[in-house]
């Protein structure tokens, strides 16, 4: 199968994923009980306002139509209108985007920087006291809960060295250097557990290389150990560890709703939880449909870079 | 390695037998106030001190381990329970209709934010225990799904298998009494990694107050609940924090110990 064949067959199966995934978002929304326009009016309001305000949102249509309505919208990038504030969703998201995300991609960072080295320093170290004592960290660091990690993290450099604000958001406006600050204590948080799976993926996925044939013939060329490892094992080592990057980043997004809670940042997740409160559900609908849709992207383009890669996993994938 | 066996079988047992042990007996009441003796630190009242409304927080953390237990559990048999068939129907009919239905659709699970998602049926549905173990369990099935699937494939090309289906058997016979109790192994293995990751993400949504309601005490909740009054009294977000880490670390030391000692031909490094 040519690399046309393979980019058409998994471009349908994004596709078909996103329509799936916002069926199945649409369908919980929809069961979901309560009267949205009831809800914003009140116990006391009368039907003829309830049934006016049900009108103006939308909601007297047929669910199918609803639907359609709500996905031809988004494509459009128009996410409805808030049912609280009564501002479009788009905006609000966008607003919320520039926290959340730049915290995901900080934290991918940390998680890189710190976890690429530790498994290349463990699987170099096989065996020995080096190796036992990272994957004793990372064993560690998978049982840690982010939540509970933020919150020692603000107690020892918020609390008692003074070092972070405990929580809130500076802001981008105050400048890059304060708003990165703010975003520290988050970052290390969410890239704890991350960098302890990717760790793990990282050594065992040198360690399985460094036994390939290709490696015996590059020591049998002459090179020395480390020069293997450097020039021929990275390399082919790194590809599992940049699927399970893709896999992470999934997560991080979705692990910064928690831990925006835990600082009080105002990110997606805030959004997502003063929405559930205020059963906004046209937010929340949009806000999860959106992270799904960030997901799938970030996985399809791995995949991807994949193909382009290596040509061997076009074949049958 | 056995050291990982002994020790995760012992952290887990003693989290279970404290969850036992708390349907007969606690040091302190849970349900019960003592404003005068709140926020004291381990040691001057009760083992593990009190909590800001004066109860003894050991008390506390073993009826907390026992929601922790229960949702974990029946989340990881919801996986289990859905899961293993599905994969075990998807291996008995190779490239057929059915398991690529069932492969897809797990595609899909697994691209799913599992936290967002879980977030999403609790909001609409309410937060609760028993919605918390749905989210949780949903996310369970495909991981089973796919480890049943991938073990029992191979079997399929077996003599035994061969000959059972030379015999006559049914492809549902076969996979109920030949292929489930050659992976049941690596069924339980998994099993102890999802009740690990389960008791996470119990956790997690009830920090964020959608998982079991009060009064009954939760670990996530005993979080939220310290998480204002950390610098005040550190033991009421300490406590909590190290419960779960010696569960989760308990089970999963145990996972690994129990896949080196039931198939060593499986022992490769954890990922």
């Amino acid at each position: 199968m040519g690399l046309i064949a393979y980019l058409a067959r998994r471009l349908l199966s994004l596709v078909l994923s996103l329509a799936v995934a916002s069926v199945v978002i649409f369908a919980v929304i929809e069961v979901a009980p309560g009267d949205p326009a009831a809800f914003m009016l009140g116990m006391n309001a009368q039907p003829e306002t309830v049934a006016a305000l049900r009108a103006e949102l939308g909601l007297d249509m047929a669910p199918l139509e609803r639907y359609g309505h709500w996905v031809l919208g988004m494509v459009q990038g128009d996410f409805g209108t808030s049912y609280t504030y009564r501002t479009p969703v788009s905006q609000m998201v966008a607003d919320r985007l520039w926290v959340s995300l730049p915290l995901a991609l900080y934290a991918l960072a940390l998680t890189m920087i710190v976890a690429i080295p530790a498994g290349i320093y463990a699987a170099s170290h096989r065996g020995k006291p080096g190796d036992v004592a990272v994957m004793g960290l990372t064993q560690l660091g998978v049982a840690i809960p982010n939540f509970w990690f933020a919150m020692i993290l603000v107690l020892i450099f918020a609390i008692t060295l003074r070092w972070f604000g405990a929580g809130g958001f500076a802001g981008w406006d105050a400048g890059f250097g304060p708003a990165m600050k703010s975003l520290t204590l988050p970052a290390i948080a969410l890239a704890l557990p991350q960098a302890a799976i990717l760790a793990r993926v990282m050594r065992s996925s040198l360690i399985e290389v460094m036994g390939e044939d290709y490696m015996r013939t590059a020591r049998a060329k002459g090179l020395t150990r480390s020069q293997t490892l450097w020039r021929h094992g990275l390399r082919n080592a790194l590809i599992p560890v940049l699927t399970i990057l893709g896999l992470q980043f999934a997560f991080l997004l979705a692990g910064a709703i928690i831990i925006e809670q835990v600082f009080f940042l105002p990110g997606l997740g805030r959004l997502v939880f003063q929405a559930i409160s205020a059963r906004d559900l046209i937010v929340v609908e949009s806000v999860v449909m959106l992270l799904v849709f960030a997901v799938i992207m970030v996985n399809f383009l791995v995949d991807l870079a994949y193909a382009l890669a290596d040509p061997r996993l076009r074949r049958g994938a | 390695m056995r050291l990982s066996l002994i020790l995760g079988a012992a952290l887990s047992a003693l989290v279970l037998a404290l969850a036992a042990l708390s349907y007969l007996w606690t040091p302190g009441d849970v349900t019960a106030m003592d404003i005068a003796n709140r926020m004291k630190p381990p040691g001057a009242a009760g083992l593990l001190g009190t909590d800001h409304f004066g109860r003894d927080m050991l008390s506390m953390i073993m009826v907390g381990a026992r929601v922790s237990i229960a949702v974990a559990l029946v989340a990881v048999g919801i996986g289990m329970g859905l899961g293993v068939p599905l994969g075990l129907a998807a291996a008995a009919r190779r490239g057929g209709w059915l398991d690529e239905l069932i492969m897809r659709g797990n595609d899909l699970i697994f691209a799913f934010p599992s936290l967002v998602i879980a977030i999403l049926i609790t909001a609409v549905f309410g937060p609760g225990a028993i919605n918390a173990i749905i989210a949780i369990g949903i996310f369970n099935i495909p991981v089973f799904a796919r480890v049943a699937r991938g073990a029992a494939l191979p079997l399929w090309q077996r003599e035994f298998i061969l000959a059972a289906r030379v015999a006559g058997k049914s492809r549902a016979h076969i996979s109920v009494e030949h292929i489930l109790p050659n992976i049941a192994n690596l069924l339980v293995v998994q099993g102890t990694i999802q009740f690990s990751l389960a008791i996470l993400a119990e956790a997690g949504l009830s920090y964020v107050g959608l998982g079991a309601q009060p009064p009954l005490p939760s670990w996530g909740r005993m979080l939220a609940d310290a998480q204002t009054l950390v610098a005040v009294a550190p033991h009421l977000a300490l406590v909590p924090g190290l419960a779960i880490i010696l569960t989760v670390l308990g089970l999963n030391l145990l996972g690994d110990g129990l896949r080196d000692l039931l198939d060593p031909r499986l022992r490769r490094v954890r990922t």
